[in-house]
This record gives structure tokens, sequence and C-alpha cells, in this order.
């Protein structure tokens, strides 16, 4: 008996209209799956940081959420524009978000910092004129 | 249709039930649905909103509260009469008309609510400076609204603050005095609470954070409005003041709590759909700033209750001037520290959460449900349109998976079947014979 979870959420750049859908639905998912509270609420700030960075940062992309007995994997995938210096972005504070972003009230610089605190496992991979993938794990046992 | 019965006060009236689909639309925890043309309350998912009280145009719902007979069954009975109360009545200049008024339709004594509000604003405010909570501190005082959390937002059970509601702090305190004063036994004292909202009912009857309830009942504000009318339009003049400080009584009217405990710090949010929005921003921490957050399910807060007369702005507007009589005294000032370990003022139950969202205890079965879930979801037109009896297709799917329906309960899906059938019939009429 084994069962596997896999649900694509694209994400269109500059959509601020529909920021926070996809986290939105992926917690509901986590709850009707059960997932404990503590990971529960990880997972919740971390997707929605992530979902975030896809819209201000991005040229769009898409979310992957992956669920397994073993854990929730969730994956950003982007077409570019890619992180010039990862150690840069990686830095609390630091932030690249345009002004209309901040006048909504985002790039604090707190996004990536965010993701790989609630995270159990976190990788980013990133090319300029590429693109940036963000892996994130989240283990259940 | 649902697991075990637990005990809420919103019911439904079969009898007067169109089978419409208004309740099912507006119930924020997607716990009605419409079979064999009535609705049907899912008791496990029900938060006692009144959502669907207020929504219905047929009043097929109704809530359940008891009867003021109740208070036969006690030798003495004691009012707790909810600030929220005080705004039914219009061109009221003081408090001691309603309060006078409880006392000639059968009360022995009344104590007031708003008291008990003064004494929680005080416990909450040294909460607050507690080191070590999470942040925001949430609001205890709305019983739907914490059951919103044990259901839909299980993770931010820590954050609400474990101080009890005013209504049991005020029957705490007023059945011991009332024995003092009177020199007998607590059992012969029954404590009424005089409520604007369902859900404070079903807090007496399930507390929330403690084991049994020092309130022996709830009697609801519309059907005891009528009684106190006239006599409060004779006590006109009546001199008697409040006990509770301009504070105390503003807290029937939303934001009450949070302007007394966190002035400087906190964020109220009254109506329980902008309850849900902003608790999703709380659980992905765009909050955390925040030192308080008060949640009210009714716009306006108490004074919006469904089972208040008045509307619910005007029942703020007439809050709001009627507090300026009372004492200004800040209830950090006016409520002795003593009061704070003379009685329980504090949860000794932890708050549970509400699986109800679950779909099964095993992790697997319940990706195995998912995924069927989805792959249903994806067949449905998408129209959201409740003929099925569900709030949504979403979920109908759920509702399939967990044994609820069938799938043919769409009727789109049932039309688009009775096409290829009558399609085949008309095929199997013009087969030649061989």
């Amino acid at each position: 008996m084994s069962a596997f979870i896999h649900t694509v959420y694209p994400v269109a750049s500059g959509d601020y209209t529909r920021a926070g859908e996809a986290s939105a639905d992926i917690k509901r998912k986590l709850k009707q799956l059960g997932v404990a509270s503590m990971v529960l609420r990880r997972v919740a700030v971390a997707s929605y940081e992530v979902e975030l960075n896809l819209v201000i940062h991005s040229m769009g992309g898409e979310l992957i959420l992956e669920v397994d007995e073993k854990g929730i994997s969730l994956t950003s995938q982007d077409v570019g524009p890619g992180i010039p210096d990862i150690s840069m972005a990686m830095k609390e504070g630091y932030s690249t978000a345009n002004e209309e972003a901040r006048s909504l009230g985002f790039g604090a610089g707190m996004g990536l910092p965010n993701m790989k605190r609630n995270a159990d496992g976190f990788e980013i991979d990133s090319e300029l004129g590429k693109g940036t993938r963000i892996s994130m794990r989240f283990n259940l046992v | 249709m649902e697991q075990m019965k637990r005990y809420h006060s919103v019911r439904l009236d079969k009898t007067r039930c169109k089978g419409c689909t208004n309740c099912l639309k507006h119930c924020p925890t997607e716990a009605i649905r419409v079979r064999n043309g009535r609705a049907h309350i899912i008791d496990e998912r029900c938060i006692d909103c009144g959502e669907c009280i207020r929504i219905c145009d047929y009043h097929a719902k109704v809530a359940i509260t008891d009867d003021i007979s109740v208070i036969h069954g006690y030798k003495y009975a004691i009012a707790l009469p909810a600030p929220s109360l005080y705004g039914q009545f219009k061109n009221l200049k003081s408090f001691g008309p309603v309060l006078e008024a409880l006392k000639k339709i059968g009360f022995d004594d009344v104590f007031e609510v708003a008291r008990g509000a003064d004494i929680v604003s005080r416990a909450v405010r040294e909460k607050l400076r507690e080191p070590g909570l999470p942040r925001p501190l949430i609001s205890s005082a709305c019983p739907a609204v914490v059951r919103l959390i044990q259901e839909r937002f299980p993770d931010l059970i820590p954050h609400i603050v474990d101080v009890r509601q005013p209504m049991e702090v005020a029957a705490m305190i007023a059945r011991q005095e009332f024995c003092r004063k009177h020199d007998c036994p607590p059992e012969d004292v029954g404590v009424f609470f005089i409520t604007p909202c369902p859900a404070k009912m079903t807090a007496i009857r399930n507390p929330i954070g403690q084991e049994k309830s020092a309130v022996d009942g709830a009697i609801s504000m519309m059907e005891i409005y009528g009684l106190l009318l006239p006599h409060v339009a004779a006590l006109q003049n009546n001199p008697t003041e409040t006990t509770a400080t301009y504070y105390g009584i503003r807290w029937a009217a939303g934001s009450g709590e949070a302007n007394v405990v966190c002035p400087e710090n906190s964020l109220a949010v009254d109506g329980i759909q902008n309850v849900i929005r902003v608790l999703e921003e709380i659980e992905n921490n765009r909050l955390n700033d925040l030192t308080f957050f008060e949640g009210s399910a009714c716009l306006c807060g108490c004074v919006g209750g469904p089972l208040a007369f008045e509307n619910n702005y005007l029942g703020k507007r007439a809050i709001r001037k009627l507090s300026n009589t009372a004492s200004k005294r800040h209830p950090v000032d006016d409520v002795p520290a003593s009061m704070l370990t003379k009685y329980p003022l504090y949860f000794d139950q932890p708050i549970e959460a509400n699986s109800v969202m679950k779909l099964d205890d095993n992790l697997v079965v319940a990706m195995q449900k998912m995924e069927r879930m989805n792959a249903i979801l994806e067949s449905l037109p998408g129209y959201d349109c409740g003929s099925c009896g569900s709030p949504t297709c979403r979920t109908f799917a759920e509702d399939v998976v967990r044994g609820y329906c069938s799938e043919m309960g769409c009727i789109h899906k049932l039309k688009d079947q009775l096409k290829v059938m009558a399609q085949q019939m008309v095929e199997l009429a013009q087969t030649k014979r061989e």
C-alpha cells in the first residue's frame, strides 16, 4: 500500500491578485492529510514565502507539492531571471524587490532565510538567464 | 451522517426548511449539506457562529437555549447580562433600568458580565507581559472563533490566550458573593447568562479550557427582550449604577478587548469570514509583529449576535454612548491585583484540535482518498451550484470519497450519463436484424 500526492501550481509573475492561493491550497491539503500542527505551520510559512517570491521576483514558474509517507517536498522552479549572488540573497534583510512589491509590504529580505529556517532540508540552485530552483523538504517521521 | 455527536446549539427546524442552498453557501466551516430536500448540520463541524440563522429566509435554523422557566429549578437565580444587552434598548440613558428590570422578571440578583470583562482584561494584560508566548496572542473570548481555530487552524491553538471568558469569571464571583451574603449553599443558586449568541450556549455545555462551566444555563436575549421591555420603560429613572467600567461595557461591540488589553499594538476583526482571512495571515507568519488579535464571529462584535434584537450598528452606537456614563478607570487600576489569584481565571484543560478536516487517521489512506478526490474533482463541472447538496464541487468530491454520497449525485454528471445512455438506446433501436 502506497500513495503519493503530486500537485503542480503554476504561478504567474506579478499576479498579486492570485498570490497566496497556491500556499492556501497546500495548507488545506496538508490539514486534510492530518499533518501535525508543528510541521504544518512551518510548511505554511515556507510555502507562502516561496510563492510570493515567484510572484515578486521571477518571470513566472511553478510550485510543486509532493507528499509521501516520509515527508513533504516543496519545489519552486522558475524561468528566470536567476539570482546573481545566492549568498547575498540568503542574507537577512537583503532584498531586490521593486517599488510595487515594497508598496504592498513585501521585500523585507526575509523570504529565503525564512524558508531555510522553516524547512528540514533546503537547496537552492540558480543560473542567470535560466532560472532558479528551490527545493525544500519537511520530514514527517 | 457524520461520526459521533457533539453538543451544539444551532439546529434545524425541519418543518420550515425548503432545502434551498442559502445556508449551504454561507457556512464558514462547510458544515451543512442538503440531503433529501432538507438541510443537515454536521454536528462535528458546526462552530455555532450563527451565520445560517441570519441567512435563512425561512427561519429554519434555530438556536437551542434555555427557556426562562429554567430559573425556577433553583431556590435563587442570578442573571448574568452580557454587556450587549444594554445595546438592545433605544434611548437608554443609564444602566439602572436594565439591571433592575432583570429582577422584575424573576431573578433574585444580577451580576454584570461587563464586570467579568474588566477582570479578564486585567488578566489578559498580565498574560501579554509573560515571556515566551507566541505572537500574536489570540483572544479566547469568542467561542465560535476558538472552535474555528480548533477545526481549521489547529496550528494556531498555542496562540490562544488561556484566560477564561468574562461569562465564566462573572458566574464564579456572582455565586460566591451571593452565597456569602445570603448564607446559602452554592447548589441553591442558579446562574444564568443572558446570551446574544448560540456559541455561548455551547460553551456552557461543552466548556473550552475547563472541565465544567460555572454557568447553569443560557437564556436567549431575543426571548427575554419582550419580557424586559415594559419594565425597562417603567424604570427609566432608576438610579442603580453599573459595577463595570467604560472598558468592560465596550467589550460588547467589537474591539473592546483589544482596545483595553493592548491599544498600542492589537488588531480586532469582526465577521467570521474576515476572521478566517486574518487567521490565514497569522498562519503564514505575516503578523508576528502583532501583540494581540481579537476576532469576533459577528459583525460589530457581540451586539451583532444572532440572538440580539437590535440592528448591530445601532446596538454598537448605543453601547458607545452608554459606556461614556460608566467609570473611565482603566481595569488595570480598577481591578485589584488580588483578583488574579482569588478565583481560577485561567484554563486548566488543554484546547484540543478538532480533526474533522482529516480524510483519514492513517496518512497513506488519507493520501489515497485525496488522490481519488482530486480525480473526481477534475471530472466535475466546477459550477459550485449546490444542486448536489454539497456547498462546492470540491466538497462534493470530498463527500463522495468520505462515502456520504455517490458521484451521480451531481446532476450535471447525471445528465451527461443520461445523454450517453439515450444515444446507446437509439443505436440499439436502430440495430438491424442480422
